[in-house]
């Protein structure tokens, strides 16, 4: 028994609304939001070019060695045909990995042409992740190799991805599904698994899904579990860290005292044991906080969202940050509170 | 393992004779997978557009005369890496290979390859005679492209070795930013800057690559891709072979180079501006998820909004001021990393604030 996300992933590009001619394609440059369906149809042209033998993974293990001799090891899942690697595994060292790997992968010719394609693919996942250096070092292997080796690099944008490696590919930008896409998609699989989904149901859920499509399957399969026949004023379920941090977010607004931010404290401690991103946390919190706050504030409260997670990337220990940032909000908002009620008396 | 090997030193040379050969039946299908900035890089320098004082000096080598060190700086796509290998190619002919020495940020160039692999390969002393007898200058090049992302160590270890082995070895430094190259190595090169590439050169080089290909392209179509690239040759073609590819029956049209080159479309940014002059938070935060949610990227947007800002009417100078401000402050903080929704808001907050 699989998970419906994984259920009804398409498998052919046909399935899926480009299709693009075979045998000569340039290097890939796949850009979306999450959950738009890149890594989808990744596999789907993938199979297009190769046949169902793409699906035969296998993972490995592969060693490198740092000039300052440092072992890393770095996981690839691969067929016959490509490799996919996620080098950020690396940390700092994903030049490294780019440089070693690539080279060797796409020194190697294929030594049968006839019976398949003469060039390889390597799928690179979170490429806007990669440090510059690494993203330089791609530069000059992207052309060198173009005969045996093709690269499909998955980025989550291009704001992060160096010009020169742009200029090399040919971006596909995959918008997300629009709310009325997410409905249709639910409504198709509900089909299939002959449950009844209630309309209004379906809306709320793209509604919630924030127009990603795996979040949308995921919590309609949650909620069947959790109740059926569905019934359209149901509770959607939500991951729990969601409403943990909402919970967060309502504790800020209503007490601002240093006892309050200690307790805050506590909470992100637990958010960030669960590995919950920190940027997600802070963009969450804001979206909380801001419910209840006016016009002016929202500015405020935005631009200094804005400026610690910026801080946060730069900084190394996350914590001081989300900190500053709840502190801040605290002051301003109390000082909001105490100006309004000295212009009521 | 050994048939492995050979086979990757076989690789070079189907490619090569592709290039030049497109014409057999055979090789036509590897040929079509060269990129096309490979296939139209300039065989000799006579070639090379527009860069007239480097073509001068090089062409003055050819007939003979020394070459000094060079240092070509310049922004990307304007000819730095296809002149020099254009005249390495004609200085060398067949025995190319042997003589030079191409060394780019793909390869490893901390200081110990400096001490090294240059050092001894600049030491080889070389003659003046190709194998078949025909004269050649007697020396050789090392290329070091990209040079502006060695390390400032390394490049220090370059000042000597340049000096010392003058008599066999010439030293062609490519960067982007000369600012960035150490100036003892300045001092030791002859500097060429490589101008911005003008329109019409641009123009006319996409016709013959276009002519070249069967490619039907209007000029409206090649003047929207030239805007997009921004004086970068190298990119126009890269889009212009992409197009090529994605247009295979129709002839490409101006929407398909905005979704190529990733230009936000402008009804988005118009919709923004519009979202901000309502003055209301909730508006603006919902319309900025559902862009981000459409993939495009920001620092794109960023860009784009500048441009609009800049030059319109409809703000005052105070309002431009405080908008630029803020643009540059979200642009550098998303180069370093930041969170694109967060940085597009902060900055949607701005625009709101300076309506008001």
């Amino acid at each position: 028994m699989s998970l419906w996300v994984d259920k009804y992933r398409p498998s052919t590009l046909s399935k899926l609304d480009y299709h693009r001619e075979q045998g000569n394609f340039p290097h890939l440059l796949i850009y979306g939001p999450p959950g738009a369906g890149k890594k989808t149809r990744v596999m789907a042209l993938l199979r297009e070019l190769y046949g169902p033998g793409v699906e035969k993974l296998r993972m490995e293990h592969q060693n490198f060695t740092t000039p300052s001799n440092k072992k890393i090891e770095v996981m690839t899942v691969a067929s016959n045909y490509h490799i996919e690697v996620n080098p950020n595994d690396a940390g700092i060292y994903d030049r490294i990995v780019i440089q070693e790997m690539i080279k060797n992968i796409a020194q190697a010719q294929q030594l049968d042409i006839g019976g398949q394609r003469e060039f390889k693919v390597v799928v690179l996942t979170e490429v806007d992740k990669l440090t510059k250096d690494a993203q330089h070092a791609l530069r000059r292997t992207m052309e060198k190799y173009m005969t045996t080796c093709r690269l499909i690099l998955c980025a989550n944008s291009t704001s992060k991805i160096i010009p020169p490696l742009q200029s090399r590919c040919l971006g596909i930008r995959v918008p997300a599904p629009t709310q009325e896409d997410v409905i249709k998609v639910l409504q198709m699989v509900s089909k299939k698994e002959g449950i009844i989904l209630p309309d209004e149901f379906a809306i709320r859920l793209a509604e919630k899904s924030e127009r990603n499509l795996r979040r949308a399957l995921l919590m309609l399969e949650a909620c069947k579990v959790q109740q059926y026949p569905l019934n359209a004023k149901q509770e959607i379920v939500e991951p729990d860290w969601e409403v943990y941090l909402r919970e967060t977010g309502q504790k800020m607004v209503s007490e601002q005292s240093p006892k309050a931010l200690l307790e805050v404290r506590g909470r992100i401690y637990e958010l960030l044991s669960h590995c919950i991103a920190p940027e997600m946390i802070i963009k969450k919190l804001l979206r909380e906080i801001l419910k209840n706050c006016d016009g002016q504030l929202k500015a405020e409260i935005t631009s200094m969202a804005a400026y610690y997670e910026h801080r946060l990337c730069l900084g190394s220990k996350v914590i001081f940050h989300i900190e500053a940032f709840i502190a801040k909000f605290m002051a301003i908002y109390k000082r909001f509170l105490e100006e309004s009620f000295a212009n009521m008396m | 393992m050994d048939a492995f090997l050979k086979t990757g030193k076989l690789s070079n040379q189907p490619k090569e004779s592709a290039a030049s050969s497109v014409s057999e039946p055979s090789q036509r299908k590897r040929g079509s997978l060269i990129p096309w900035v490979e296939k139209y890089r300039p065989r000799t320098i006579n070639e090379v557009s527009y860069q007239e004082e480097v073509v001068a000096v090089l062409q003055k080598s050819l007939q003979g005369a020394d070459l000094p060190n060079l240092l070509f700086y310049g922004p990307p796509g304007t000819g730095k890496t296809s002149t020099i290998l254009a005249a390495a190619r004609e200085l060398f002919g067949d025995i190319y290979k042997e003589r030079v020495l191409e060394l780019n940020a793909s390869d490893e160039r901390g200081i110990q390859v400096i001490r090294e692999k240059v050092k001894n390969f600049s030491q080889r002393t070389v003659s003046s005679m190709r194998p078949d007898g025909k004269p050649c200058p007697p020396f050789k090049i090392v290329i070091l492209d990209e040079a502006d992302s060695m390390t400032g160590a390394a490049q220090a270890a370059l000042r000597r070795t340049m000096e010392k082995e003058t008599k066999s070895t010439r030293f062609c430094l490519i960067c982007n930013y000369v600012s960035r190259i150490i100036e003892p190595l300045t001092s030791r090169c002859s500097k060429f800057r490589f101008k911005p590439l003008p329109r019409d050169i641009l123009v006319k080089r996409l016709g013959e690559i276009c002519e070249f290909e069967k490619m039907a392209c209007t000029g409206e179509v090649l003047e929207s891709l030239i805007e997009a690239s921004e004086g970068d040759l190298r990119r126009a073609i890269t889009f212009l072979q992409s197009i090529a590819n994605v247009t295979v029956e129709r002839g490409p049209t101006i929407e398909d180079i905005h979704e190529i080159t990733g230009r936000v479309p402008n009804h988005w940014i118009e919709g923004l501006l519009e979202k901000c002059a309502t003055g209301s938070y909730d508006t603006v935060q919902s319309y900025i998820c559902n862009f981000s949610a459409e993939g495009f990227s920001v620092s794109q947007l960023l860009i784009q909004l500048h441009e609009r800002v800049i030059f319109s009417t409809e703000f005052s100078a105070k309002q431009k001021n405080l908008i630029c401000e803020k643009l540059a402050i979200c642009d550098h903080r998303l180069a370093e990393g930041a969170d694109e929704q967060l940085q597009l808001l902060d900055l949607s907050c701005t625009i709101m604030i300076s309506y008001q």
